[in-house]
């Protein structure tokens, strides 16, 4: 019953947001419209994903957003210039994320300070790079992320799409469930037989699979690149999995709700500048929607554990 | 292994600084020390504070230095003006923005039960965007005697690496000698039998996140004085600064285990692995890369050498 009024805050908080923009602005209320609003979602939501992978085996990714940075410059240029090179550039990306976690579990490291030197590490190599902003995206990711299919814009759907996936990934498939099982309980998942370091490198290398979709969606859209273009990921990431009824210890992670946070952090922006605030106050606005929704799920948990 | 953890912080300090030096066959030695003691201070500084909160165990951590820096720095020069005789003032107006920061801080932790890193995140957002607003792009100078003050010396060591110094004595005194320090340890080791022992864990947890706010608005002001002026992007690179010279200091992150000198070996570590990146003219990516992998590297190889013992 839990898991299912999980999902129903971040639902709602969503489904406010959307009606307030819409009656601010109800040209948005379109396919031309929604497509913009929820364009730059997209990156956002897988790198989401990609953050609730590690929040899901009680680890937190601080590289995150200079890992998708480095890959949209990899995009940008290699995978451009040199497709087989590029492809397998970012195959190596996806290795060494899962060889991190792999070590962050043998060695027992604390991952917020392994991912914190990793941040350097990703973001040196993306100002190796690229020292300049530039690059272009590659044909075939521009088309994909313009296309336009019918009745309902590429960004909506590439949200369902993603929401679908993750979620007979996360909590349907058996990989899936041990996986939450490490964030829940490690040691009763060790003692059922299950290799953890294999699974917590599993679990790491998901995580970088989508980081290096998000940084692939991301050149699609902005078509070049910079060291720096994600860096404000990290954060966003981490507040879109918690937004969307995700807890930091336990396994308790919702994918359908993590892409409905990303949406609602994205809304929220677009939101803050039709209400014509002054651009002073929008990131402190977007600090305070945060915090609103957090104590609405706090109202909401109190109720329902009282019931 | 008889070896304090904080050894290896002033141990690493120490060789950056010769392999420097090994480049200039010895020639200054004098400026490198001290500006590593000057711009290692804001990092010490800085860096108590997170140690403070890191102390209190699993989860604690505070995201808002960056922002609660540039917003008391900001605050601060603005209520000067550059006007003679008011650094006290901005000291004041300094030490009370870190004030507030630190009661909101705590009240979003305590009152909404957020988990104190989206809680100071989402603050972070907040006071960026009071800073934005009552910046407006100026750069006001700091008063003459105070710029003075903060980029000035005595006996040949920079004020700003006393003021570390008072600052880093205080707080071990109080961790190791005072009750608050014991019940601060005692909290995050074990936060559920600290509080069956009676130890007031919520009023340990305030003055924690208070203590951290306010250091931040020092290092704050002292950097804006130092620097000429407040800037928006002031505090972005300690974020990660503060959290990397409590692990390289050898505190654990797990809590309940702090570390003074560790700190302060750490900040001047921290500078110095730069400066020397820098003299043998390495770039912006591959510094970049280097700074990570070393980071990473100190902190396998004191987890390698805690599991010896």
């Amino acid at each position: 019953m839990l898991a299912r009024y999980r999902i129903l805050l971040p639902v709602i908080s969503l489904a406010l947001l959307l009606c307030l923009t819409f009656w601010m602005q109800p040209r948005a209320m379109s396919y031309f419209g929604l497509n913009l609003l929820f364009n730059l979602a997209v990156p956002i939501a897988l790198a989401t994903i990609a953050q609730m992978m590690i929040i899901m085996v009680n680890d937190i990714d601080l590289s995150l957003g200079a890992f998708v940075s480095l890959v949209a410059c990899v995009t940008a240029t290699w995978l451009n210039d040199a497709p087989l090179i590029g492809v397998l550039i970012l195959l190596a990306l996806i290795a060494s994320y899962a060889a991190m976690g792999a070590v962050i579990h043998t060695l027992e490291l604390p991952a917020i300070v392994v991912t914190l030197g990793m941040s350097f590490v990703w973001g040196g190599l993306a100002l190796f790079l690229l020292p300049t902003p530039g690059g272009a995206s590659p044909g075939w990711i521009r088309a994909l992320m313009t296309v336009k299919p019918p009745l309902i814009p590429m960004a909506v759907v590439a949200a369902i799409l993603i929401a679908a996936l993750t979620h007979i990934l996360v909590i349907r498939s058996k990989i899936g469930t041990v996986l939450r099982g490490i964030g829940g309980n490690t040691r009763s998942i060790a003692r059922a037989g299950w290799n953890v370091t294999a699974l917590k490198a599993t679990a790491y290398g998901l995580s970088g699979l989508f980081g290096v979709l998000a940084g692939m969606a991301l050149v699609g859209l902005t078509t070049s690149a910079d060291a720096n273009i994600a860096l404000r990921y990290t954060l966003l990431s981490i507040a879109g999995v918690i937004l969307g009824g995700g807890e930091f210890t336990g396994g308790k992670v919702s994918p359908v709700g993590a892409v409905i946070g990303a949406l609602t952090l994205t809304l929220a922006a677009s939101f803050l500048s039709f209400l014509r605030l002054s651009p002073d106050w929008q990131i402190g606005a977007q600090g305070a929607i945060l915090i609103l929704v957090l104590t609405a799920r706090l109202l909401f948990s109190r109720k329902g554990a009282a019931t | 292994m008889t070896m304090r953890p904080w050894v290896w912080a002033w141990a690493a300090a120490g060789l950056a600084f010769v392999i420097t030096l090994m480049l200039t066959s010895g020639r200054g030695a004098g400026e490198l020390a001290y500006a590593a003691l000057s711009f290692g201070a804001f990092a010490a500084i800085v860096g108590l504070g997170q140690m403070l909160v890191i102390t209190l165990g699993p989860g604690n951590v505070d995201l808002s230095i960056p922002a609660c820096m540039t917003l008391s720095g900001t605050l601060a020069l603005k209520t000067m003006g550059s006007d003679p005789n008011t650094a006290l003032l901005g000291l004041v107006v300094a030490l009370a923005t870190g004030f507030g920061v630190g009661c909101v801080n705590f009240l979003l932790i305590w009152l909404l039960r957020l988990p104190p890193i989206i809680a100071t995140l989402a603050a972070s957002l907040i006071y960026q965007s009071l800073a934005i607003w009552s910046n407006r792009g100026l750069r006001i100078k700091p008063p003459e005697g105070l710029a003075d003050f903060a980029t000035g010396r005595f006996v040949g060591v920079p004020n700003v690496a006393w003021v570390a110094l008072i600052l880093a004595v205080i707080v071990w005194v109080t961790l190791e000698r005072a009750v608050w320090g014991r019940w601060l340890l005692a909290s995050g080791q074990n936060a559920r039998a600290a509080r069956l022992a009676g130890i007031p864990v919520e009023a340990v947890r305030a003055a924690t996140y208070l203590s951290v706010s306010v250091f931040a608005a020092l290092a704050g002001y002292l950097l804006a004085s130092f620097s000429g002026g407040a800037a928006l992007n002031m505090g972005a690179e300690y974020l990660l600064t503060s959290i990397a010279v409590v692990v390289i200091g050898g505190s654990s992150i797990a809590g309940g285990n702090s570390n003074v000198p560790g700190v302060i070996g750490a900040a001047l570590f921290m500078f110095l692995v730069v400066s020397m990146l820098n003299s043998y003219g390495a770039g912006a990516g591959i510094k970049s890369v280097l700074t990570g992998t070393i980071i990473i590297a100190i902190v396998i190889a004191a987890s390698t050498r805690r599991s010896r013992q």
